[in-house]
C-alpha cells in the first residue's frame, strides 16, 4: 500500500507516543526521539515496522516522539496513523488488529 | 441461582479511552468493573485512536478479576459500528450503550454484536450488554429496556443528561433523581439484572459523595459509576456489612449447611424456619464481607 | 575486586584511594580518632568584611577544599555569587565539598570544572547538566558521593578537610552568631551546615540581615566564625521549599501510600512511643496523612519524627501525635517557619542525625523509615543515584543512614513510564539490600526473606498481596519488555561510599 498523505496519531502526554507518517519513496525510515531510546529504541522501531508490514507499506517516513509508551500504545498509535494516512478510518482492516 | 457467585458490581470506574497512562493502570485500584470510555471522554477527532488503544490494551494488559466494560458511541453517531466490531473482536465482557430510550435500540445493538461475534469467531452470546438511561423517555421505557435481551447484565442512570432533559440540574439532596432511581432499580430487579447509579463528579466534596452513596445503597443499587479511582474505597466502605450483619449471616449459612447434611429441605435456626429471602440476604452479606476482606478463609469475622 | 555484594570495584581505585570494599551494614564499636580545625584567635569587635571578593582573597588558595550547604535548596543565591568570584579570580585545583548540589548550582559547577577551577567533588548528589557532565567524564578524578551521616563522619575523621566554608544564613550578628529559622530567606534547620561550622579551618558567614549583637538563638556560634559578609539577598524564599507540601492526588501514589501505611500499622513497631522518618515527595506526605489517621484511631503516639521535615509532620507535632521533631533540614516553608515557634522541633546536626562513627546517632533509635528508589533489585539493593540511562541524577541524602531503621520500607511504583523500577540488578547500588525490609508497589509488597517475622505479621493483610521480589521484577518486565543493557566505558566517574566509608559501588562514564 502506498501512503498518499501525511497523518498524525497520539499525543505528547506521558506514557503516550506521537507518530507522524509522511509519504516517501526510499523505503521505511524512522526518526525516533525517546528518553528510553538507549534501552527500548530497537523494540520501538520493530513494533512500528511490524504494523507497517501488516499493511504492506514499503515506503514511508515515520517521525516518532515517544514519551515512555508501552508497546501496546505504540502499536495502537501506529495503526491509527496508518489508517488515517491510507484514508481507511471508516473501513478499517480488521485482520490487522 | 447461587447468590454466592453473583458478581459484585459496587464500583464501575470510568477510564478515558484515549489516555494511555490511565488505560494501562486501570487494573490496580480494585474496581469491580472497569469501563473504558469511547464516548464523551474522547474528542470527535480521536474516536479511532481511542478504539485501537482500548483494543490493544484489552489484548495485552492483565486487569485481574475486574469485569471489563466499554462505553461505545451512540447509535446516532458514525463511530458506533466500528466500536462494536473492535470491542467484540477484542473480547470485551460488556458493551454499554449510552442514551438508550427503547428496547429497539438494544435489539439493534444485539444484532450488530451477534454479527461481529460470528465474523470474529467469538461464541455467539458471550458479549454482554448494558444500557445507560439518560432521558425521560429512557426512564419511561426502563422496563422494556432492562428486559430487552438475554445479554443484558444491567442498566445505569446517567444523571447529567437526564436532569437537563427534565429541565432541572443536580442538587445535593438528590430529590430530582428519586423517581428515575426507583424506576431504574425496579426495572433492573424485575429483569434480574444489576442497577448502577450515576457518577458524582465533585472530588472535593467527600461528605456529599458519602451521602449519595449511602442513599443508593439504602435504595438497593448494586453500585455506582465512578470518575476517579479514589472513590472506590469510599463506595466499598459504604457497601461493607457490619459485624452484626456478618455474624447473623454466618448463623444462617451454618443452618443451611446443617439442613443440607440432614438432607432436610427445611432450614431452621433457633427453632424458627428460615425463609428464602433471609437465605439470599445472608449469602449476599457474606459475598460483600469477603470482598471487603472482613472475613478470613473460614468465614470468621476479622477483628480490626 | 568484587565487594561483598558482588559489585566490581577496580583494584587501582581501592589501592590509590585506600578504600576497603563494602562488607557489612554493621558498624561495630571501633575507636575513632577525630581531627580538630585550626583556629585563628581574634578578639576584635567585628568580623564583618566589606565584600565577598575581599573575604575570598583573605582565605582562599589554589588547591584548597571549600564547602557550602544546600539548605536554600533551589532558592540559593550564595553558591553562585561565591563561585563566580572564585572562577573570575582564576583559582585552580579546588575541591568542592558541599553538603549537596541543587539544580541552581549546576551550570556554574560545570563551568568551574571546564576551567580547571574545581578538580574534585564530594557531595550527597547531583542532577541535571552537572550530573550529565560528570557522567560523560568531565572530571579527571571521580566524584565521591557520601550520605549525610557519612559526610559528617568523613569531616570528623579528616577524610574531608574543609579549608574554607562559605555558609549562607538568613541572619547573623557582626560576630557570627546565626540561625536558619528567622529572616526573609529562613530555611529552618541548619543541620548540615553545623558540621562545616564546627570543623572548617575558616568559616565565612554570608547573610542579608545583620542583627544586633548578640543574635539568638545561635545555631552557629561566634566561637566558630572567622568572617561575616553582608550581601543583598542570600536566597529566594519562594524557591527554598518549592512545591514540597503538595499533597498528591495521583491515585497510584495514593495507593502506594495507603499500602505503606498498612505495612507500618500492622508491623510490630506500630505501638505507643514509636519513631519514624518519611522524607519528602508526594507519596511521603500522603503516608504522613494516613499515619495520622491510624494514630488517632488506635490511640498511638510517636516519640519522635526524624530527618528532613515537612509541614504535615509539624502538624502531627502540634496535634500532640508526635512528641518531638528531630530536624536536620526542612523541606518546605511551613516546617521552616515553625522552627522558632515550636520548642519540640529540635534542630540536629548531621552527626547527631545519622553519623555511624559517633557515640550514638538518632537513626540508631529509628523504628520506621519510608524511603524511595529510582531502582531496586532482586537482592533488595537500592539505587537513588543513577537514572535509567546510567546518568547521575540523584542524591544519597540520608538514604543509607535511615535504612538502618528497624523497619525500612522502600516505596516505589513497579514501573515509571516504560522503565522498570524493580530489576534484576540495579545500575548503581547505593543502599545495600541487607538494610531493606519491605518493598511497597502499587500491585503489592515484597518482604526481604531474612525478615520472616515481618512475613508472619504482614502475610494476610487484606488487600495487600505479598509477592517475592522476583515476582515483582517479572511483573515489571511483563509490562515494559526487556530493556537493552546500558553501555559504559571503563572510566570511573564516581565512587559511592557506604556510610562507614567503604566502597559500595562505582559509576562508570556512559557510552553514547
Amino acid at each position: 500500500m502506498e501512503i498518499k498523505k501525511s497523518a498524525l496519531a497520539g499525543t505528547l502526554e506521558s506514557s503516550d507516543v506521537q507518530i507522524l507518517l509522511s509519504p516517501a519513496t526510499d523505503g521505511i525510515t524512522i526518526d525516533l526521539q525517546s528518553d528510553v531510546k538507549k534501552q527500548f529504541g530497537d523494540q520501538i522501531e520493530e513494533t512500528i515496522k511490524k504494523v507497517l508490514l501488516s499493511y504492506k507499506i514499503e515506503n514511508v517516513h515515520v517521525k516518532v516522539v515517544d514519551k515512555g509508551a508501552l508497546d501496546m500504545v505504540i502499536k495502537a498509535r501506529t495503526i491509527t496513523a496508518v489508517q488515517r494516512a491510507l484514508d481507511i478510518v471508516d473501513e478499517p482492516q480488521w485482520e490487522v488488529l | 441461582m447461587n447468590q454466592q457467585n453473583e458478581r459484585l458490581r459496587r464500583t464501575m470506574m470510568f477510564v478515558p479511552g484515549n489516555n494511555p497512562a490511565m488505560v494501562k493502570d486501570a487494573g490496580i485500584f480494585g474496581a469491580d468493573s472497569i469501563m473504558f470510555d469511547l464516548e464523551d471522554a474522547v474528542a470527535m477527532t480521536e474516536k479511532d485512536a481511542a478504539r485501537y488503544l482500548v483494543f490493544e490494551a484489552l489484548q495485552t494488559i492483565d486487569y485481574g478479576n475486574a469485569e471489563l466494560v466499554v462505553r461505545i458511541n451512540g447509535l446516532d453517531t458514525p463511530y458506533y459500528e466500528n466500536d462494536i466490531k473492535a470491542m467484540v473482536k477484542a473480547g470485551i465482557d460488556v458493551i454499554r450503550l449510552p442514551k438508550v430510550e427503547s428496547a429497539e435500540m438494544m435489539h439493534t445493538l444485539e444484532k450488530l454484536v451477534a454479527d461481529a461475534e460470528k465474523n470474529f469467531d467469538r461464541e455467539v452470546g458471550t458479549t454482554k450488554l448494558m444500557a445507560a438511561i439518560e432521558s425521560a423517555k429512557g426512564v419511561v421505557h426502563a422496563n422494556e429496556i432492562a428486559a430487552a435481551s438475554k445479554r443484558m447484565i444491567g442498566i445505569a442512570l446517567s444523571a447529567e443528561d437526564y436532569t437537563t432533559d427534565m429541565k432541572t440540574h443536580r442538587y445535593p439532596d438528590g430529590q430530582e433523581l428519586l423517581y428515575a432511581r426507583n424506576v431504574i432499580l425496579h426495572a433492573a430487579r424485575a429483569a434480574g439484572i444489576a442497577a448502577f447509579d450515576t457518577v458524582f463528579t465533585n472530588m472535593d466534596d467527600e461528605a456529599g459523595f458519602y451521602r449519595e452513596t449511602e442513599l443508593i445503597h439504602q435504595l438497593g443499587f448494586d453500585g455506582k459509576s465512578l470518575v476517579n479511582p479514589r472513590q472506590i474505597a469510599m463506595v466499598n466502605k459504604v457497601y461493607q456489612p457490619t459485624k452484626q450483619e456478618i455474624e447473623k449471616a454466618q448463623n444462617v449459612i451454618a443452618a443451611i449447611e446443617e439442613a443440607r447434611l440432614k438432607g432436610s429441605g427445611v432450614i431452621s435456626m433457633n427453632g424458627q424456619m428460615v425463609d428464602r429471602p433471609v437465605v439470599l440476604r445472608a449469602q449476599r452479606v457474606m459475598n460483600l464481607a469477603n470482598a471487603a476482606n472482613l472475613v478470613d478463609a473460614e468465614g470468621n469475622y476479622i477483628e480490626k | 575486586m568484587k565487594n561483598k555484594i558482588n559489585r566490581n570495584i577496580p583494584d587501582e581505585i581501592m589501592r590509590e584511594q585506600g578504600y576497603t570494599g563494602f562488607d557489612s551494614v554493621e558498624f561495630g564499636n571501633p575507636d575513632i580518632q577525630r581531627v580538630a580545625p585550626k583556629v585563628t584567635a581574634t578578639t576584635g569587635n567585628s568580623k564583618v568584611v566589606a565584600s565577598l571578593a575581599e573575604v575570598i582573597e583573605k582565605t582562599l588558595h589554589n588547591g584548597m577544599t571549600i564547602s557550602f550547604h544546600h539548605h536554600f535548596r533551589e532558592g540559593d543565591y550564595v553558591f553562585n555569587q561565591v563561585m563566580r568570584l572564585i572562577i573570575d579570580n582564576g583559582y585552580q585545583n579546588l575541591t568542592l565539598a558541599p553538603s549537596s548540589l541543587t539544580n541552581v548550582m549546576n551550570d556554574i559547577v560545570v563551568e568551574a570544572i571546564d576551567k580547571g577551577v574545581v578538580t574534585n567533588i564530594t557531595s550527597s548528589g547531583m542532577r541535571g547538566s552537572l550530573g550529565d557532565a560528570v557522567s560523560h567524564g568531565a572530571l579527571a578524578n571521580p566524584v565521591i558521593f557520601r550520605s549525610h551521616g557519612n559526610r559528617a563522619r568523613a569531616i570528623e575523621t579528616g577524610a574531608i578537610k574543609i579549608d574554607v566554608a562559605f555558609l549562607g544564613v538568613p541572619n547573623a550578628d557582626e560576630m557570627g552568631n546565626a540561625n536558619g529559622m528567622d529572616g526573609k530567606a529562613a530555611f529552618g534547620s541548619l543541620g548540615y551546615a553545623l558540621m562545616d561550622a564546627q570543623y572548617a579551618d575558616k568559616v565565612v558567614l554570608i547573610t542579608d540581615s545583620i542583627k544586633p549583637y548578640p543574635n539568638t538563638p545561635a545555631s552557629i556560634k561566634q566561637t566558630q566564625v572567622d568572617y561575616v559578609v553582608e550581601i543583598d539577598a542570600v536566597g529566594n524564599p519562594d524557591k527554598i521549599g518549592s512545591g514540597a507540601t503538595r499533597f498528591t492526588k495521583d491515585p497510584k501514589e495514593l495507593k502506594i501510600a495507603k499500602t505503606v501505611n498498612d505495612v507500618i500499622i500492622n508491623s510490630p513497631y506500630f505501638k505507643d512511643g514509636f519513631s519514624f522518618q518519611t522524607g519528602s515527595g508526594g507519596a511521603a506526605l500522603a503516608v504522613t496523612r494516613f499515619l495520622r489517621q491510624a494514630m488517632l484511631d488506635k490511640h498511638i503516639k510517636a516519640s519522635f519524627a526524624l530527618g528532613g521535615i515537612t509541614k504535615p509532620t509539624i502538624d502531627l507535632l502540634e496535634e500532640g501525635l508526635v512528641a518531638k521533631v528531630m530536624d536536620v533540614q526542612d523541606f518546605d516553608k511551613g516546617a521552616a517557619e515553625s522552627m522558632h515557634l515550636n520548642k519540640n522541633q529540635q534542630e540536629i546536626d548531621a552527626s547527631w542525625y545519622a553519623d555511624p562513627a559517633n557515640k550514638g546517632a538518632m537513626v540508631d533509635k529509628l523504628d520506621v523509615a519510608i524511603l524511595s528508589a529510582l531502582e531496586l533489585d532482586t537482592k533488595f539493593n537500592v539505587n537513588v543515584m543513577s537514572g535509567s540511562d546510567g546518568v547521575i541524577r540523584g542524591a544519597i541524602g540520608g538514604h543509607q543512614d535511615a535504612a538502618t531503621a528497624k523497619l525500612t520500607i522502600i516505596s516505589a511504583p513497579l514501573v515509571r513510564g516504560r522503565i522498570a523500577t524493580i530489576v534484576n540488578d540495579v545500575t548503581t547500588v547505593v543502599t545495600p539490600g541487607d538494610s531493606v525490609d519491605v518493598v511497597v508497589t502499587e500491585v503489592g509488597i515484597a518482604i526481604n526473606p531474612k525478615r520472616q517475622d515481618l512475613m508472619t505479621a504482614l502475610r494476610d493483610l487484606p488487600g495487600v498481596p505479598v509477592y517475592t521480589i522476583e515476582e515483582l521484577q517479572q511483573m515489571a518486565v511483563q509490562k515494559v519488555g526487556t530493556a537493552k543493557p546500558l553501555e559504559f566505558t571503563d572510566k570511573v566517574v564516581a565512587l559511592i561510599e557506604y556510610r562507614d566509608g567503604s566502597l559500595i559501588d562505582v559509576i562508570h562514564e556512559v557510552k553514547d
